[in-house]
């Protein structure tokens, strides 16, 4: 355990990533293959379901450390993190036993979940006692199942590539579906027989630059390809060698999560590569994007949610044609021999992205108009001899993102954040007026710089009305202006609907509470967006 | 009337005739300590502490009349006699005991009892009330081994000369910087460079007899020097300035007691923090307050509330006192590092 500790107080310490690859390297290529499997599970955000509530852990510390439940509060405040005011406020723990963390793991931390009350307390309190700051932390993450860490799953594939030698597709691939933390597990993780990995592996995405400059500047409309601009999970998916790989834009095998669109792709022929966009689509129309948030964190699919939101891949391009990578034909090329491809293959999880008729500019800007009501983000303009480029570049396509909604709200609860912003009020609520109140229809935590952040930290905690729990209910005093993408009807929000990527666009300082938009003027935001 | 109270000047002795560490000018000033939020200028005299006199002249110039105390020197202002007592937060800082016709008021200033090789340890004061500072009030805030954090900033420093980058740590320029260089002062592991604002006060601290590591100021050596696997002191002010950009590639750390807490490390991307405060942690702030035997506290400083609420509980009379003395780790270091003491 003082080793996964060291490892993770390595990777929290430090803001860059080689260090954090370097760390999580060193440690894969000399853990015990029982340890690094538990490693690899927590670092790639596998966590055990909250084993214990926290509500009868914060009572256990409290006993432990000989405080009130009020200062427990207090310090939970300050801290802004349960698994560490913990750690914090318990007596420093005698002396510590090292057991490795593959036995902290199975015998103490899962055994939790069948024992009784009086048992886990037992446990639990020995823990404490046992083991010293940070692993103490970890325990508590651990068992309330929030453990987090500041590595993406991208890192902690490169460094096991680095540890075992292989390259970072295959490592990836193996790590996809059902990986088991156990010794043989890691073994086989890590082993040189590479032969399975070759096959799945993509292709770097091309990416769109924001357009820029008027469209005239992009030369004759007749050279460009316009396309719906989609929201949704960009995808490649790949049929090689009577296997099917479907790769998400990072870099991450959703095979599993997408049925439709695997099992289709058995209809592909073999050595072909698609890019394009899954997108939860019913009856030739596309759902709204939460919807397809309902699918994303599932590991199980039942046929109720399959039926409810069913997906498509919206086809852009075409990467490899009978095992050929066709990347450097010009576009034109790729969409004639993609359209012959799904033609023959005629499966409805494989939809051609479709192409808006482009005469002049004007057909371009008409169509910009309309994206909204398509529930498109804009439009996707792209050179017909572009070849399919490597990362984001300029020239070859271009996206036209619609300008978000706006409304001005005013802030009435703030809570703290995660992670870095852990203490700091950093997720606010907002409301609007309705009838002479205030009532909350978004959340926003992105869009105010570190310095605005602070200072209105400060701001709260000094005009705090009420508090519940870390949710602070505040003076309705700041207006804010939010940006939000799409708008919808939301039985289960107060307000009646809900928006989609809501963020702050500017502290209105020059605006005073009563000024801010009504309901009234949201709703109708959404009759204009359909 | 109480012997002292808080005037729109600051704590007032009305019987004697003097504040304490008064934020506007006064006709006498006794001042606990040389930080910015307690030695203002401005006011006609001060009388400090003779461990004090050099900074708190660096500080308020050549002009102000300063008149230098011994610990444990009485002096009787009109009836009302006042002595000063080592508080052990930075050197020369003073508790101010006041006593008139038998009551005696003993306010702490900025305190910590742990050991400090940088200043007079920390002298426990018998008194009627205390007021005391409560910038870590609460018990989540307890200070590891003085040692055992210099071990951490030795690894630390070792490793990135290893890797070929030069060490930046950040503190307070009065006391914190001084109290690092008094640390390191056996280390072998490369050269010690200074920020300018803690190198005037460094050589006051050597001035006074403080053994300090042999540092170089950081701006005398020419562009283009190489700073790799050196230490370099500056305060949390230089964070994220063009001045650092001078020594390269750099590994960041702060010595702070917030950093006891990760999300206030975090949140100032540093790529260490390490837990050395010059300010009392909850046990032993309560044990200074049990020690004194007071009746009655004064709290200020920090979050004050849970505190009081604590002191209350167990049958003392305690109340938050309103001041406007904003320590140099008194908020968050975020918003205390704006704030920097330059001399």
């Amino acid at each position: 355990m003082k080793r996964f500790a060291a490892l993770f107080a390595a990777i929290d310490e430090t803001m860059r990533t080689n260090e954090k690859v370097d760390a999580m390297t060193a440690y894969f290529a000399s853990a015990d293959p029982a340890d690094a499997a538990w490693a690899v599970y927590f670092l790639s955000g596998g966590r055990p379901k909250r084993l214990i509530p926290v509500r009868r852990l914060a009572a256990w510390a409290m006993e432990e450390a000989s405080i009130p439940d009020w200062l427990f509060e207090e310090s939970y405040d300050a801290v802004g993190d349960l698994a560490e005011t913990i750690s914090l406020l318990l007596p420093d723990a005698g002396t510590t036993i090292d057991e490795p963390l593959h036995v902290w793991v199975e015998q103490r931390v899962l055994p939790l979940a069948t024992q009784s009350e009086d048992d886990q307390r037992t446990t639990v309190i020995e823990a404490w006692r046992r083991l010293g700051g940070v692993e103490r932390f970890l325990w508590n993450k651990l068992i309330t199942g929030g453990f987090r860490v500041g590595v993406s799953q991208q890192f902690v594939v490169r460094a096991l590539a680095r540890a075992s030698g292989l390259d970072e597709g295959s490592i990836a691939h193996r790590l996809s579906g059902q990986w088991q933390p156990r010794a043989d597990s890691f073994v086989k993780l890590v082993s040189p027989e590479t032969a399975d990995a070759e096959i799945s592996r993509p292709y770097p995405f091309f990416l769109a630059y924001p357009l820029e400059d008027p469209l005239d500047a992009l030369g004759p409309a007749s050279d460009w390809q316009a396309e719906w601009k989609w929201d949704g999970i960009r995808a490649q998916v790949i049929r090689r060698g009577g296997q099917t790989f479907v790769w998400s834009r990072g870099e991450e095998l959703v095979t599993d999560r997408f049925p439709e669109i695997s099992n289709a792709a058995a209809f592909l022929p073999d050595g072909t590569v698609l890019d394009g966009e899954i997108m939860p689509w019913k009856d030739d129309t596309p759902l709204p994007f939460a919807q397809l948030q309902r699918r994303i964190g599932r590991k199980t699919l039942g046929p109720k949610i399959l039926a409810e939101v069913p997906v498509v891949l919206i086809v852009y391009d075409l990467l490899e044609v009978d095992g050929r990578d066709v990347r450097s034909e010009p576009l034109s090329w790729r969409r004639a021999a993609l359209e012959e491809i799904l033609n023959r293959a005629r499966c409805a999880a494989f939809v051609p992205s479709p192409l808006i008729a482009l005469d002049s500019w004007s057909d371009a800007d008409a169509a910009y108009a309309r994206a909204r009501s398509m529930s498109a983000e804009g439009l996707m303009l792209k050179r017909r001899d572009a070849v399919y480029g490597v990362g984001r570049r300029k020239g070859g396509w271009w996206k036209w993102k619609v300008q978000p909604f706006t409304v001005d709200a005013v802030m009435i609860y703030a809570q703290p954040g995660h992670g870095r912003r852990a203490s700091l009020h950093t997720d606010y609520t907002f409301a609007l007026w309705d009838n002479g109140a205030l009532v909350p229809f978004a959340k926003a935590y992105t869009g105010l710089t570190d310095v605005e952040i602070r200072e209105l930290d400060a701001w709260i905690r000094r005009n705090t009305l009420e508090k519940f729990g870390p949710v602070r209910h505040v003076k309705p005093e700041h207006v804010f202006e939010l940006g939000f993408e799409g708008i919808q009807v939301s039985p289960r929000h107060k307000s009646g609907v809900a928006v989609r990527f809501p963020r702050m666009l500017r502290w209105r300082t020059d605006k005073r509470p009563e000024d801010a938009d009504t309901l009234e003027t949201l709703r109708a935001l959404m009759t204009k967006a359909t | 009337m109480t012997l002292l109270r808080v005037t729109d000047r600051g704590l007032r002795c009305e019987a004697g005739g003097f504040h304490i560490d008064p934020w506007q000018p006064v006709d006498l000033a006794v001042i606990t300590h040389a930080h910015g939020d307690h030695a203002r200028w401005g006011s006609s005299a001060y009388l400090c502490s003779r461990e004090c006199e050099v900074v708190l002249r660096t500080r308020l110039g050549a002009s102000a009349t300063i008149t230098a105390l011994d610990w444990g020197e009485r002096l009787d202002l009109n009836g009302v006699h006042v002595s000063l007592h080592p508080a052990g937060h930075i050197l020369g800082s003073a508790q101010v005991r006041v006593e008139h016709r038998g009551e005696v008021w003993v306010a702490s200033g900025d305190y910590k009892t742990d050991p400090d090789p940088t200043c007079t340890p920390f002298e426990l004061v018998r008194c009627h009330t205390f007021i005391t500072e409560s910038t870590f009030g609460l018990p989540i805030y307890r200070w590891p081994r003085e040692r055992d954090v210099f071990a951490e900033i030795d690894a630390w420093w070792r490793a990135n000369r290893d890797t070929g980058r030069a060490s930046v740590l950040f503190g307070y320029a009065l006391g914190k910087a001084q109290r690092l260089l008094a640390g390191l002062a056996d280390s072998d592991v490369g050269p010690i460079y200074t920020h300018g604002a803690v190198e005037r006060l460094t050589r006051d601290y050597r001035q006074s007899g403080v053994r300090l590591a042999e540092t170089r100021y950081a701006s005398d050596l020419p562009k283009g020097h190489d700073f790799k696997g050196s230490l370099i002191i500056a305060p949390p002010s230089a964070a994220g300035s063009t001045w650092l950009r001078r020594f390269g590639e750099v590994s960041t750390g702060f010595a702070s007691g917030w950093m006891r807490v990760r999300g206030a490390r975090r949140r100032r991307a540093l790529d260490r923090g390490f837990v050395l405060s010059d300010h009392v942690d909850w046990p032993s702030l309560i044990a200074a307050v049990d020690g004194t035997g007071a009746e009655r506290v004064w709290v200020t400083h920090g979050t004050r509330e849970p505190l009081v609420r604590w002191l209350t509980e167990r049958g003392i009379d305690a109340q938050a006192m309103a001041a406007q003395w904003k320590g140099e780790e008194d908020t968050d270091p975020v918003e205390a590092a704006g704030e920097e003491i330059v001399a």
